[in-house]
C-alpha cells in the first residue's frame, strides 16, 4: 500500500462516501489509487471552487463533513474562497491538497504554491505531510478537528513522494465526537432569573443552532419567547409557528428588528452576532439585557456586551434553559410584535421579489434551497418559509458570488430523493456556471435552477442608486449576458423562460415537473431594490422599511390591475 | 482634551507544539486581529515537542480576553498563561552599546557596575554592557546610560515563569514519544485565578 491508498483507506474507514475534486499532476498518485477505491465516488467538477461548494452544500445539508480535493498550485489556490467560505459559516470540510514532491518543496517549482501558508488564516488547521508514517493519523486527526467543537475547514496538504511511498502502518478507525463543555449552572441559573423578569423577551438564533432546532422549539413555546432566525439559523425554528419574527439584520424583518431594538432580554443561542446583523454596534438591542450561548469562547463578548455568557453546545444549553419555565403574561409584547408582524411586505407587483416568492413558495418543507450571494439571496432569506433546519443552503459570512449551483449540486448529491433548488442572480451564476456540466456528468436529476435575470450586479446596483447617488459604476451586465436557455442547453439542461408575471407560473410548474435537473430564467425589471434595509453602519432601529418611491415605477395597484 | 491613557501591557505565555509554522500561525493571529505584540520571545521547554512564547501584548483587558481565547481554538496551542493573573518571575536580556570617552569612562562602568550589568566588549569609543533583569531594571539602566549617549541595543524580550513549585506543564499532560497525546489543557484545568474573572465561561 502506498501513501495514497492509505488516504483512500483512512477516508473509507471514516465513512467518506462521496470527494469532489479535480486531477492534476501533483495529486495523480491519489487519483490512480482512488480507482482501487469504488466505495468512495468522486465528483469531478469543472473548476476546484465548485469542488469546495459542492462539499459546503454536502455538509450544510447533512451537517455531515464535505471533502474535497485539488492538485497543487492553482488547483490548491481555486479552494481558497471555499476554505474562507467554510471557515466563516463554521463547516465541517476536508480539503485534501497534492503538493510538489518534498525535495522540490520550497523551490518554486512547477505549480508549487505555499497552499498551507496562503490558508493558515482560513482553516481551522492545516497539515503538510512529511512522512507517510503520519499520513493515515493526520487524515484522522484533520477529520476529528474538522467535525468538533466549532466546525470548520481543515486542510492536509501532501507531497507526490509522500503519495508514492510505501505505507506500512495500522488504518486508524474514526473517533468519537468529543462532547461539548456542560454550560455552567451558574450561568444558566442568571439566564433563567433574567428570562423570569423579562417582558419583553426575544430570542435570536444563528448557525451554531441548526442541530438545536427541537431543543429551540421547545425552549421558546415553554418561556413563550419569540423567536429570531438569523440568516444563517433560518429553519432552527419553524416560520409558521406565530412565535417566528423571522430574520434580523440590514435585510431583516420589520418584526425582528423593532423587537431587538425593544426587548429587555435577548437570549442568543449558536450566533456571532455579525455585523450585517447588529448594525451599528451601539445601537444594538440597547435596552437588553444579552444572554449569549456558544460554543466558542472566541464568540462571547467579541462583538456585543453580554450580561450573562453562557459556554456549551446549544442543544444541551436550550434543553436546561427550558427547565423550570414560567411562561408569565406579556400580552402587551405580543399585540406590539404582531403589530410589527403585519408589516412584512409581500412583494405584490412583478420584479425580483415577485418571482422569488413564485418560486419558493412552491417548496416542499424537506426542499433544500440554496442562494447565490445578492439581492435574490436577500429576498428568498426573507420569503422563503422553512419549516426545518438544514434546508437552507447559503454563504452567510463570506457571501460569496458563485456559490449555489456548485452548493446545490453537493447537497442534491447527499440528498438525491430531495429537490434541491437554487436561486441564483445573472452575475453570480455565471462565476461558476460552468457546473451545469457537472449535473450532465453525473446525471443529476433533483436541480433546479431559477436565474433571477435583472442584467444587473443587483445589490451593488441598490446601493450605489442609495449611497452613490445612482452612479451605477460597473453593474451593468445586460449587454453581455448569454442566453442562459441556450447555455444550460449547451450543456443538456432542460431550461425555460418567464418575462412577465402571466408567463411565471406556467413556466415554473413545467420547470419543476421536468424530471431531470432543469433550469428557469426569470427576466424581471432592471431596477428593484430589497426593503427593508438597514445602510451600513445605522442601527436596526433606522430601518428602511419599504422601497422609496422610484418615478416612473409601476404602482402594486397598477400592476395587479 | 485629556491625555491619552497608555494602553497596559500584558505578559502571556503560550505553550505549542514544537511544529513547523506554529509561530506564523500565532502571530498571523495576532496580526489579522489587529493585537499589537510588543514583544516576543521563543524557546524549547523541558518537554520535546513543546516550545514556550513569551508574548507581550499590548490593549485593554477585553483585548487580551479576545486575543487568549482566539488562541485557544488553535490546535497547536497546548496552553495560555495570563501572568496577569497571578505571581510571576520575568527577565528580560538586553545589550547596550553606549559611547564613552576618556572623561566618562570610569563613570559609565560605575553605573554599570550598580546594575550588576557586565561588560562583554569594549571598543575604543564604546561600550558594549549585557544586563538581565525585569522591565523596570532594564529601563532604570537605560535611562541611567542615555545622556552618555546610546548607540545601539538589542533586547530578547521578555520571558517569564510562574512562581511557586507548580509547573507550567503539568506532567499527565505530556508523554515523551507520542505527541499526539499532548492535550491542551487550558480549558480541562482552569486556574482559579481565571474561573474568577470570567465566572461563566471556563
Amino acid at each position: 500500500m502506498n501513501g495514497a491508498k492509505a488516504l483512500w483507506a483512512t477516508l473509507a474507514n471514516h465513512g467518506i462516501s462521496t470527494v469532489f475534486g479535480y486531477p492534476g499532476g501533483a495529486i495523480m498518485p491519489v487519483y490512480d489509487a482512488l480507482t482501487f477505491y469504488p466505495e468512495v465516488r468522486h465528483v469531478l467538477t469543472r473548476h476546484e471552487q465548485g469542488a469546495a461548494h459542492a462539499a459546503e452544500g454536502w455538509a450544510k445539508a447533512t451537517g455531515e463533513l464535505g471533502v474535497c480535493m485539488a492538485t497543487s498550485g492553482p488547483g490548491a489556490t481555486n479552494l481558497v474562497t471555499g476554505l474562507a467560505d467554510a471557515m466563516l459559516d463554521s463547516v465541517p470540510l476536508l480539503a485534501i491538497t497534492g503538493n510538489v514532491a518534498s525535495h522540490l518543496m520550497g523551490t518554486d517549482a512547477f505549480q508549487e504554491a505555499d497552499i498551507t501558508g496562503i490558508t493558515l488564516p482560513i482553516t481551522k488547521h492545516n497539515y503538510v505531510v512529511r512522512d507517510v508514517a503520519e499520513l493515515p493519523r493526520i487524515v484522522a486527526e484533520a477529520i476529528r478537528i474538522a467535525r468538533s467543537g466549532r466546525p470548520g475547514p481543515v486542510l492536509v496538504d501532501i507531497p507526490k513522494d509522500i503519495q508514492l511511498a510505501a505505507f506500512a502502518g495500522q488504518i486508524p478507525a474514526p473517533q468519537a465526537r468529543p462532547e461539548a463543555p456542560a454550560p455552567n449552572p451558574e450561568a444558566l441559573a442568571r439566564a433563567r432569573e433574567l428570562l423570569r423578569g423579562a417582558k419583553k423577551p426575544v430570542m435570536m438564533v444563528g448557525g451554531g443552532s441548526l442541530d438545536a432546532a427541537a431543543e429551540i422549539t421547545a425552549l421558546a413555546r415553554a418561556w413563550d419567547i419569540p423567536v429570531i432566525t438569523t440568516l444563517m439559523g433560518l429553519g432552527t425554528f419553524p416560520a409558521s409557528d406565530p412565535l417566528w419574527l423571522g430574520m434580523p439584520g440590514m435585510h431583516g424583518s420589520v418584526a425582528a428588528n423593532r423587537a431587538i431594538s425593544e426587548a429587555d432580554v435577548l437570549l442568543g443561542l449558536g450566533l456571532r452576532f455579525d455585523d450585517r446583523v447588529t448594525g451599528r454596534v451601539s445601537g444594538f438591542a440597547p435596552h437588553a439585557a444579552i444572554i449569549h450561548v456558544d460554543l466558542d469562547a472566541a464568540e462571547i463578548g467579541k462583538i456585543v456586551r453580554t450580561h450573562v455568557p453562557v459556554r456549551g453546545d446549544a442543544a444541551q444549553a436550550a434543553r436546561l434553559l427550558a427547565e423550570g419555565a414560567q411562561p408569565l403574561p406579556r400580552a402587551e409584547w405580543r399585540a406590539q410584535l404582531d403589530a410589527w408582524k403585519a408589516r412584512t411586505e409581500t412583494p405584490g407587483h412583478w420584479g425580483a421579489g415577485y418571482a422569488v416568492k413564485a418560486v419558493v413558495d412552491r417548496l416542499r418543507p424537506d426542499d433544500l434551497l440554496s442562494s447565490d450571494v445578492g439581492q435574490h439571496q436577500m429576498l428568498a432569506a426573507q420569503l422563503a418559509r422553512f419549516e426545518k433546519p438544514r434546508r437552507w443552503i447559503n454563504s452567510g459570512g463570506l457571501g460569496t458570488m458563485g456559490f449555489g449551483l456548485p452548493a446545490a449540486i453537493g447537497a442534491g448529491m447527499a440528498e438525491p430523493g430531495v429537490r434541491s433548488v437554487v436561486i441564483a442572480g445573472d452575475g453570480g451564476f455565471q462565476m461558476t456556471a460552468q457546473e451545469l456540466a457537472t449535473l450532465k456528468m453525473y446525471d443529476i436529476r433533483n436541480v433546479k435552477i431559477c436565474i433571477i435575470n435583472n442584467s444587473y450586479l443587483g445589490m451593488v446596483r441598490q446601493w450605489q442608486e442609495l449611497f452613490h447617488e445612482k452612479r451605477y459604476s460597473e453593474v451593468w451586465l445586460g449587454d453581455s449576458n448569454p442566453d442562459f436557455v441556450k447555455l444550460a442547453d449547451a450543456y443538456d439542461v432542460p431550461a425555460y423562460r418567464a418575462s412577465t408575471a402571466e408567463e411565471l407560473p406556467g413556466a415554473i410548474d413545467a420547470w419543476l415537473a421536468n424530471p431531470k435537473s432543469a433550469l428557469l430564467e426569470v427576466v424581471v425589471p432592471h431596477e428593484h431594490g430589497v426593503f427593508p434595509m438597514v445602510p451600513a453602519g445605522a442601527a436596526l432601529s433606522e430601518m428602511i422599511e419599504t422601497e422609496p418611491a422610484r418615478p416612473g415605477a409601476p404602482t402594486p395597484e397598477a400592476s395587479e390591475a | 482634551m485629556t491625555p491619552e491613557q497608555p494602553t497596559p501591557d500584558h505578559l502571556l505565555s503560550i505553550l505549542v507544539r514544537d511544529e513547523p509554522r506554529v509561530l506564523t500561525r500565532i502571530t498571523a493571529l495576532f496580526g489579522r486581529r489587529g493585537y499589537n505584540i510588543k514583544s516576543l520571545s521563543v524557546g524549547t521547554t523541558e518537554h520535546p515537542g513543546v516550545s514556550r512564547m513569551t508574548i507581550v501584548v499590548s490593549g485593554d483587558r477585553g483585548v487580551v480576553e479576545q486575543a487568549m481565547r482566539q488562541l485557544e481554538k488553535l490546535h497547536d496551542v497546548v496552553k495560555i498563561i495570563d501572568h496577569s493573573l497571578e505571581k510571576y518571575v520575568d527577565r528580560e536580556l538586553v545589550l547596550v552599546k553606549v559611547a564613552i570617552n576618556p572623561e566618562t569612562r570610569v563613570e559609565v562602568r560605575q553605573i554599570a557596575e550598580d546594575f550588576r550589568s557586565r561588560i562583554v566588549d569594549v571598543g575604543r569609543h564604546a561600550l558594549t554592557f549585557e544586563v538581565t533583569g525585569d522591565e523596570g531594571k532594564i529601563t532604570a539602566f537605560i535611562e541611567q546610560l542615555r545622556p552618555f549617549g546610546i548607540l545601539e541595543t538589542m533586547r530578547t524580550g521578555r520571558i517569564a515563569l510562574t512562581r511557586g513549585s507548580n509547573a507550567d506543564i503539568p506532567a499527565h499532560v505530556y508523554h515523551p514519544g507520542e505527541t499526539q497525546t499532548l492535550q491542551p489543557v487550558l480549558s480541562a484545568e482552569p486556574r482559579e485565578e481565571r474561573a474568577r474573572e470570567v465566572p461563566n465561561l471556563f
